[in-house]
């Protein structure tokens, strides 16, 4: 009796199951079943869910949105490129759209305020890679994309873009400050 | 008749045609599997910090080759060839409509070096998921669809010569549990293949410009249907040829039929559900849809691949305990044969694929948990535990198995191919453990370069990252070499191997068949297995498997929640 014979038995499916297949179904189906319900569970008491909020866009819709929060909260200018760092008001819309290569502006947060982030991209897909956070979300042209964000720790995190965008994808890069 | 050949050292019978079809994929897929070695190590290479050999551009082009070729044309040629043999051979039943599976043969062929040329002529570094709106060259999509209509064909021939086994009573009772498997296998492979051209023909037709406009969620979640699925039959392929080896190397039988059975009938119903793997932090999807189809509804795919931990291992435990390596928990393993490297494969390949492959895909595939993974160079440590151990050293040990089998010739430096599954293993292990490492650290997956130089703005991954990417680089020159061995010993056994058929000739072994009177045999009806006497199924058959799968349950939970409690560290986002 093997496994590339035909089974020893022609009503093979009646024959009964040893105990140690049978406890081991059962020990397993139980983590199979705590993981499942782990997902759930998180939704409910934990504190890092994906926002499941998201619109249809296009990039003459989004790029003048985004251009209006930076004409209203710019505070200063950083690199040559005068990249605008924007400073909105805490609990806010703020948004970061994604194009080849660059994630713009600039954001200055506060730490502990919840914010509105609007994440859309203006041509291919981009990955918005936090770092060294390690938050990482897919941006898709055409989708609008808004999360409610709460940075609970001060500093400079760097958006790394991590979906292949072309020959200049290790130039895409992104900066969020949060001040205390 | 005088279409079969019985193979007097396996005592299996060989159809005149199914015997030329496998050797010709398999063939084909060698010569893919080189192909994606060579490109591996440029790409290993240059993610390698300290090394950084090519310039971006290539880079890029390199690894969506090496994609291609490791992942859709190495395994699926080589799967084909597995169809072949878990119907015709094993049924002893002649391959239904040979021409058709010739044609099947030459699509993939055609399609396989259309995509390769288009990628090669630099205009398609598009990686291998091609999503849109970024587009390649219009042949790179046609080569696909070329590949996968071939790929199609080749299954229905499965299921044709299932049929014809069936109607002329080739064997007794029920199909054997590995021809069932490569049944799941061709089954999932329809669905998947489906998915395929529903999302790839539309794709070329926009890349020539009759179609607009593709949307780029919907392509990713159609995509993903294959993308992913196309993986499952690779699971689904190789936990087959871990039975086939049990039973032929240690003549293990299956511990119930019924049960591995059925877990095959999960995979079935659940794996194709896995596309969403890909798509938890994509915009717009409710949680529902992805907590319901990342789990395979609850996790039931994965049940069918813990019960496959149990019952493989268990099964060869039993097999050798009968044999009287009774002593102990694990004497069974001990005298088990470690120096046989079709063996050997297949034992490094269940422990990687089940400890890391299996474990690390059920955690970044946790809806929430995605979010601290997506994109990361985790992804490919944990598909390279699955595809490059799991499947690929799978088939490789199966085919140390068909060179004197099917092929007629005998395997030459034997001393390296008992070593070359250690090396294999060890090296992907490195690689695995430490681009699961960068990954936790952020790094990026399909990146090339770390330091963002020419970037307006800076960041720095910290010392460790940089540390990780070097080990895991070395790991890869290991795989490497080790793959590279592989090839020479096994293209070396085709070319100069002792011939163990006078009339198996340098064109035989590239299909031919051998001279006529070498297909001489009448196979008699394949017999049922015989029946054994069932001892000890009141208590524990085999309790030194049982403490391993207890091993492998606690390391999963313990990583599990790990991997929740690194999360519950980030920042809050709802």
């Amino acid at each position: 009796m093997t496994s590339y014979l035909p089974p020893a038995q022609r009503i093979w499916w009646k024959v009964p199951v040893g105990r140690q297949e049978i406890v081991w179904i059962a020990i397993a189906l139980v983590w199979c079943l705590i993981m499942f319900f782990m997902m759930p569970y998180w939704h409910v008491y934990g504190k890092q869910n994906l926002s499941t909020e998201a619109y249809k866009t296009t990039p003459a819709q989004f790029g003048p949105k985004v251009q209006a929060m930076i004409d209203q909260y710019t505070v200063r200018h950083e690199t040559e490129q005068q990249i605008p760092v924007v400073a909105p008001p805490a609990g806010s819309d703020i948004y970061m759209l994604g194009r080849l290569w660059q994630w713009w502006p600039i954001l200055e947060l506060e730490k502990g305020k919840t914010y509105r982030l609007h994440l859309s991209s203006m041509d291919w897909q981009h990955g918005f890679s936090l770092q060294p956070v390690n938050i990482n979300m897919q941006v898709v042209p055409g989708y609008e994309m808004v999360l409610n964000i709460t940075p609970d720790v001060a500093g400079e995190y760097g958006v790394v873009c991590n979906e292949y965008c072309g020959i200049g994808h290790h130039t895409m890069l992104g900066r969020i400050y949060v001040k205390e | 008749m005088g279409n079969f050949r019985l193979c007097p050292d396996s005592g299996l019978f060989f159809d005149k045609n199914a015997e030329s079809l496998m050797k010709v994929n398999a063939v084909a897929a060698a010569v893919s599997l080189l192909v994606a070695g060579l490109l591996a190590l440029g790409v290993a290479l240059t993610r390698w910090p300290a090394v950084h050999l090519l310039p971006a551009d290539q880079f890029y082009m390199y690894l969506t080759a090496h994609g291609v070729d490791a992942l859709l044309f190495w395994i699926i040629f080589f799967e084909i060839a597995v169809l072949y043999f878990a119907s015709s051979t094993l049924l002893r039943c002649r391959l239904a409509a040979p021409r058709w599976a010739w044609l099947g043969f030459a699509l993939m062929v055609i399609g396989a070096i259309t995509t390769n040329v288009a990628i090669f002529q630099g205009n398609s570094s598009v990686m291998m998921t091609s999503y849109v709106p970024m587009q390649a060259a219009p042949s790179f999509y046609l080569g696909l669809i070329l590949f996968a209509v071939g790929a199609l064909i080749g299954c229905f021939v499965f299921f044709g010569t299932l049929v014809i086994a069936k109607n002329e009573n080739t064997y007794e009772g029920s199909i054997p549990l590995v021809t069932f498997g490569a049944m799941t296998a061709a089954i999932i492979a329809v669905f998947t293949i489906a998915s395929g051209a529903i999302i790839l023909v539309p794709t070329y037709l926009w890349s020539i410009g009759y179609i607009a406009h593709i949307d780029p969620s919907m392509y990713r979640i159609i995509w993903w249907a294959m993308g992913h699925s196309s993986q499952q039959i690779n699971v689904v392929a190789h936990v087959s040829i871990w039975y086939l080896v049990g039973g032929l190397l240690l003549g293990a039988r299956p511990m119930s039929e019924k049960v591995s059975r059925f877990a095959f009938l999960l995979y079935i119903l659940f794996l194709q559900l896995a596309s969403a793997h890909h798509i938890l932090v994509d915009p717009g999807i409710s949680a529902e849809w992805k907590i319901f189809n990342t789990s395979y509804a609850m996790y039931l795919a994965v049940l069918a691949s813990l019960i496959h931990g149990l019952t493989v291992p268990g099964s060869m435990e039993v097999a050798q305990r009968e044999k009287g390596y009774n002593r102990g928990m694990f004497e069974w393993l001990r005298k088990a044969p470690w120096g046989n490297p079709t063996f050997s494969s297949v034992a490094i390949s269940i422990v990687i694929f089940g400890f890391i492959g299996g474990i690390t895909g059920v955690v970044m595939g946790t809806e929430q948990i995605n979010l601290i993974i997506h994109n990361t160079i985790y992804v490919p440590a944990h598909f390279h535990a699955t595809v490059a151990v799991g499947t690929t050293l799978t088939f490789m040990g199966l085919t140390y198995l068909l060179i004197p089998v099917l092929f007629r010739r005998q395997m030459i430096l034997p001393t390296l191919a008992k070593w070359q599954p250690y090396l294999f293993g060890a090296g992907m292990t490195i690689l695995i453990l430490f681009m699961m490492g960068a990954g936790t650290l952020g790094v990026s997956r399909r990146h090339w370069d770390m330091d963002f130089t020419g970037a307006a703005l800076s960041f720095e991954y910290s010392g460790m990252a940089y540390t990780m990417m070097g080990i895991a680089g070395i790991g890869a020159v290991l795989a490497v070499i080790a793959g590279g061995a592989f090839l020479l010993i096994t293209v070396g056994s085709l070319l100069v191997g002792k011939k163990l058929d006078a009339s198996a000739g340098l064109l035989q072994s590239f299909g031919v068949p051998l001279a006529p009177e070498a297909y001489n045999a009448e196979p008699e009806i394949l017999p049922m297995a015989a029946a054994v006497e069932e001892h000890g199924s009141a208590g524990f058959e085999a309790p030194g498997t049982f403490i391993l799968a207890m091993l492998l349950l606690v390391s999963f939970v313990v990583y599990y929640f790990i991997n929740w409690k690194y999360l519950s560290s980030v920042w809050p986002l709802s």
